[in-house]
């Protein structure tokens, strides 16, 4: 009888498993497999040999390393900035009480808004013309400073665009997560601390914070996994030719390698695709270490 | 300490601006003596844990004000009243230990107020044994079982040694054993903290059997305040005498007529004092009925329910205002439990009359006829 349930369990289980197998699991192999087929040609289907030379060739790729340098200045900036933005947001939009839902949908609209009409926007803002110096230039001559282009400038200057555009566009998401587990901390808690003589700060750092702990870890292992794969919001500010911007992601190499005009080499993008999930998942696992040590509950 | 309201009067705006405004407490004008357990008394939404939350702080009332002792409170944040409080679902902080749960009021206190390190652990510990939950003090709250919460949530209110517990509806989510245990507990700590008590609650039985001062309250109102027996025995009006004791008291409509009380065409007592002769509602008390052969008052029996000690009569009659009439009499008087009728005796003394436009207590005295 159990074996019998057993095999129906399995029945049940195919479709998915076909799916995840045919769609996932077979992918995954292969890539695994490309990465260490030297000299591979997909037009032929032929390679040389089998090695790890596509990984040392990768990884001393300038192209390569300049791109796993932006992605990590990404990464490292925008994941804390964001989340903590969003977490002053959101307490803010949870203390108000007029209108409300109006800021909530002003603070949830750039989520449903395409990546590249922001970028276009972000242009607008940003880049110096010969017609325009560019919103934002203007506001700086206006304070009194010099233009700074912002889009063909100097590389912090591009990286600052970057950053910016990636916080903005995450937010949202963010505002909404943290906004329903702020309401949904339960009110006689503020109550409680109140009387037992708590300072409002005491109360956000004593309780609000533990209390919604684990959404917080949810979005900053989310945004890392996220800010890793950064590449459309890298392609809306800068164009395709990323390599040339020197703005170039992880995943923007990786596109190069299989389609770009330099592309064509399978196995190199292979190659940093592991190496791309190799650092995702050190990364993550990092995080749960560290979210089972703080988060209570 | 003694707790006074003064004219205190809490409205809620209603966000309807066609329906009225609530009035959850409505002209509070008493005072809370010191040292006493006193117990909020009345029926859901009557504006008890309105007022609970204005002793505390948590509200501020619309007019009126409120005095500890002789000090005026009425504008002092929570944090500054020294309460402690005990909410209904008990608000334990659940990412802390019961250790830390008791000792987040006293880590509170300005640095330069603060006890040392050692004081703190050792009152905390204290805290603890009175409550006897010494032995879960690193456990979190989600593996307690509700007592074991709730005896935490007590700890927390009293480590800083308030000189005012709140307790909010505190039995209302324990099993029926429970309750019964925790209700003795909650006497004993505050008979041995000596602290002033105020608890909520809906269940009379509950507030009857611990407080040393119930006050009844109805849609915002003070109904009556007094020695729980004594509102039992005295009721102001007919709220409160429905609103106490169980089974409730049976309520009849009657008539007091040439000097007797009648109910249908039975002469049930007689009347004396300065009453005119008018149509009254009658109260009486299940424990008002004796069974007699020569019974003043005729019932139609339904059925004889056993329970043990007494034996619970269940019967009808056309005056009633109830569903049916309950009488508990001694389970050796002997009925017949086959009998179509049943005739009693009343005991006056169970027996209240109330007006029956302002439903207010008549104040008259009832003796059994003569013969």
């Amino acid at each position: 009888m159990i074996s019998g349930n057993k095999a129906k369990g399995w029945l049940y289980l195919l479709p998915a498993l076909l799916f995840l197998g045919a769609f996932m699991v077979y992918p995954l192999i292969d890539v695994l497999i490309y990465s260490f087929e030297e000299g591979y040609n997909s037009a032929s289907q032929t390679f040389f040999g089998v090695g790890t030379y596509n990984y040392s060739y990768v990884l001393r790729d300038p192209y390569f390393l300049a791109a796993l340098k932006n992605t990590i200045i990404l990464v490292i900036i925008t994941v804390p900035l964001s989340t903590g933005f969003a977490l002053l947001i959101s307490l803010a939009l949870n203390s108000v009480r007029k209108l409300k839902n109006l800021f909530q949908t002003v603070y949830f609209l750039p989520y449903v808004t395409n990546t590249l009409a922001v970028g276009l926007v972000f242009m607008i803002l940003f880049k110096k013309t010969a017609y325009t110096e560019g919103m934002v230039n203007l506001l700086i001559n206006w304070f009194g400073g010099s233009s700074v282009d912002f889009i063909d400038g100097p590389y912090w200057a591009k990286m600052f665009v970057l950053c910016f555009y990636t916080i903005w566009i995450v937010l949202p998401f963010k505002i909404l997560i943290l906004t329903s587990a702020l309401a949904s901390v339960n009110e006689d808690l503020y109550k409680a601390a109140k009387i037992d003589g708590a300072s409002g700060f005491t109360i956000f750092r004593k309780i609000t914070l533990p209390m919604i702990s684990p959404m917080i870890f949810y979005l900053v292992i989310t945004g890392f996994i996220g800010a890793f794969k950064a590449y459309s919001d890298s392609v809306a500010l800068f164009g395709t030719d990323l390599n040339a911007a020197g703005m170039n992601t992880i995943v923007g190499y990786i596109y190069d390698m299989l389609y770009g005009n330099s592309g064509g080499f399978p196995s190199y993008a292979s190659a940093a695709a592991l190496i791309l999930f190799v650092i995702v998942l050190t990364i993550t696992c990092i995080n749960l270490m560290i979210s089972r040590k703080n988060v209570h509950y | 300490m003694k707790i006074r309201f003064e004219h205190l009067t809490k409205i809620f705006p209603n966000m309807n601006k066609k329906l009225p405004d609530v009035v959850a407490v409505n002209d509070f004008d008493f005072e809370i003596p010191d040292g006493k357990l006193i117990g909020l008394l009345g029926p859901s939404g009557c504006g008890k844990s309105t007022a609970l939350n204005i002793i505390c702080g948590l509200e501020r009332p619309t007019k009126g004000r409120i005095y500890f002792d002789d000090d005026d409170v009425t504008d002092l944040p929570p944090e500054n009243r020294g309460v402690g409080m005990v909410f209904q679902n008990y608000a334990l902080y659940p990412h802390l230990t019961v250790k830390e749960n008791i000792m987040f009021p006293l880590r509170n206190i300005k640095r330069s107020e603060r006890p040392s390190e050692e004081e703190m652990e050792e009152r905390v510990l204290e805290a603890a044994r009175l409550v006897q939950i010494e032995q879960l003090m690193e456990r979190k709250p989600s593996q307690m079982s509700g007592g074991q919460q709730q005896r935490v949530a007590i700890a927390r209110a009293l480590v800083k040694g308030p000189p005012v517990l709140l307790l909010d509806e505190p039995l209302s989510n324990l099993d029926a054993r429970l309750r019964l245990q925790t209700r003795e507990e909650l006497k004993r700590i505050q008979t041995e903290t000596g602290i002033t008590t105020v608890f909520v609650t809906h269940d009379q039985e509950e507030a009857m059997s611990i407080s040393d001062l119930i006050v009844v309250m109805k849609e915002g109102a003070v109904h009556q305040i007094g020695h729980p027996q004594d509102v039992y025995d005295d009721p102001r009006d007919l709220f409160v005498a429905k609103f106490l004791g169980t089974p409730p008291i049976n309520v009849f409509t009657g008539e007091i007529r040439n000097g007797g009380l009648m109910i249908g065409d039975e002469e049930v007592l007689r009347v004396s004092g300065d009453v005119r002769d008018q149509k009254v509602y009658i109260g009486i008390r299940p424990e008002g009925f004796e069974l007699s052969d020569t019974g003043a008052f005729t019932v139609d029996m339904i059925r004889v329910e056993v329970m043990g000690r007494d034996t619970s009569v269940v019967s009808r009659h056309d005056a009633m205002t109830g569903v049916s009439i309950r009488s508990i009499i001694p389970s050796d008087s002997g009925i017949d439990r086959n009998a179509k009728k049943v005739r009693f005796d009343l005991k006056p003394h169970k027996v209240d009359l109330f007006d029956i436009e302002t439903e207010e207590r008549i104040t008259c005295g009832l003796m059994r006829r003569e013969g």
